[in-house]
């Protein structure tokens, strides 16, 4: 008798763990379905192939926390990883030319399957950013800019964060929407160099 | 001590100057944003996709394909042949396909089973350009239309509903690609703008309601009547993401998280838009 009643509490659970997968698939199973059809739907084009949506670890982990700010041990995580990966110039020089800078922050293209893989690509930080008070048109998914450098002191200390910050914004904030525009050679050192001088120098009209 | 500091005129000449330049800034914006509220008002005093509503209905009912049949017996869920309501309950679960599809992935069903075409040349061609009319456009505009003043109804009643639902959600906040970006870049924060362009928050209701309820929508920008699929593959473009692919199972599954997370709001599309 007693296996009998083992025996039918053996179906009933077993029963129950089928019906439970059923209905409420795990949350780590619908990630890793919903990434493997991402990946069926998708064809290679232009300059953009399947590669694209190849998630590194920190792509992986904000996806995880769907735009919420991961728990303090995942931030410090991925932050240090990042940070420790940010090529700092070999001359030692952090800024360029700020009018170049200017050119590069209203550039929209690069990186598009629809751009010419030759170029122009830009940084397109007015999408998101308030910088030269003479552009109107500016987003507000980023904080303003406008006299970045002249409300935080022309320091090293400000130099080095604004080129790290652009180069791999995930190393000071972790899930950050703003691209890793260093890391992911989305621009060049120079480039970045670039954007520094618009945020730093004290001639550029960010600053006035 | 009078070197260090200016003389209170002169200080107030500087503030008031200051105070001008900003405030100078802030009307040029200021207007600009209200000559585009202007802009987009008179637009909507004549819709041109009506012209693609009259050409999709007339291709609804026009013998056609290898089979010569019309489209006039297709099942979009309420039954063959209901248009009228269709689209405010779809994506949904179609037990003859045994999977959940979207508009567009339906007409390619019943172009397939009724009008006897082949699937590649059901999904040829889904977006029209300059000299380039999309059949599937005209289809999708006419369909679309037949919903206008109806509430969105999206059921998650089925298991594959239900899972297509997740699968959307996790694709939503899916970040990849050369610049990191994820739909929920642009479109998890209330009130945010793009250069100009304000962008609906998609994951909250009155966000999902107000952007999904006005696609399809007439763009005076290109010309173009755009359907649903094609405001997906743009984004994913913009995304700097690889191309997606029409009627493709991730294009279905996030249809299905944006209309469902539209439910209740009367839908209003055809629309037009810049």
């Amino acid at each position: 008798m007693n296996k009998a009643i083992i025996a039918w509490t053996t179906v009933v659970g077993a029963a129950a763990v089928l019906i439970g997968c059923a209905t409420a698939p795990s949350d780590a199973d619908v990630t890793a379905k919903a990434t493997q059809m991402l990946k069926a739907s998708f064809k290679a084009k232009g300059q953009a192939g399947l590669d694209r949506l190849d998630q590194d670890e920190t792509q992986k982990l904000c996806s995880e926390y769907a735009g919420k700010v991961p728990p303090k041990d995942v931030v410090d995580r991925i932050e240090k990883a990042n940070f420790a990966s940010i090529k700092w110039p070999a001359d030692g020089k952090l800024l360029g030319d700020w009018k170049n800078g200017e050119k590069i922050a209203q550039e929209g293209r690069g990186k598009q399957y629809s751009d010419d893989p030759k170029g122009p690509v830009g940084g397109n930080c007015y999408a998101c950013h308030q910088l030269a008070p003479q552009e109107v048109s500016y987003g507000t998914i980023g904080p303003t800019l406008y006299q970045f450098g002249k409300l935080r002191g022309y320091t090293d200390e400000t130099r080095k964060y604004a080129y790290g910050k652009v180069w791999n914004a995930e190393a000071y904030s972790a899930c950050s929407t703003m691209p890793r525009f260093g890391h992911s050679q989305i621009l060049s050192e120079a480039q970045v160099k670039d954007l520094v001088a618009l945020l730093m120098d004290p001639n550029s009209p960010v600053n006035k | 001590m009078m070197k260090s500091r200016w003389r209170a005129p002169t200080r107030l000449a500087v503030l008031t100057f200051a105070v001008a330049l900003a405030t100078d800034a802030a009307l040029a914006q200021t207007s600009t944003i209200d000559e585009i509220a202007k802009y987009r008002a008179a637009l909507q005093d004549g819709n041109p996709a009506e012209l693609w509503e009259a050409r999709g209905e007339g291709m609804w009912k026009q013998p056609s394909g290898p089979a010569k049949v019309s489209l006039e017996k297709c099942d979009l869920g309420l039954g063959p042949g209901v248009v009228k309501g269709a689209y405010t309950q779809l994506p949904r679960y179609f037990a003859d396909a045994d999977r959940v599809m979207d508009l567009e992935t339906r007409l390619v069903w019943c172009r397939v089973k009724l009008q006897g075409m082949s699937e590649a040349d059901a999904k040829k061609n889904p977006f029209g350009g300059p000299n380039n009319k999309a059949d599937m456009e005209a289809l999708v505009a006419y369909v679309t239309a037949e919903s206008r003043g109806i509430k969105m109804n999206v059921s998650d009643a089925h298991p594959k509903e239900k899972e297509m639902y997740r699968l959307g959600e996790k694709m939503f906040y899916f970040r990849g690609g050369s610049h990191d970006f994820a739909c929920s870049t642009c479109h998890g924060v209330d009130n945010q703008r793009i250069r100009l362009q304000d962008l609906p928050n998609l994951t909250t209701t009155s966000g999902a309601q107000k952007a999904y309820t006005t696609w399809p929508a007439y763009r005076v920008s290109q010309g173009e009547l755009r359907s649903f699929q094609w405001r997906l593959n743009d984004c994913f473009r913009q995304q700097r993401f690889p191309e997606l692919v029409f009627a493709s199972d991730a294009s279905i599954a996030l249809t299905m998280f944006l209309a469902k997370n539209a439910n209740g709001a009367a839908f209003d599309a055809p629309a037009i838009k810049r």
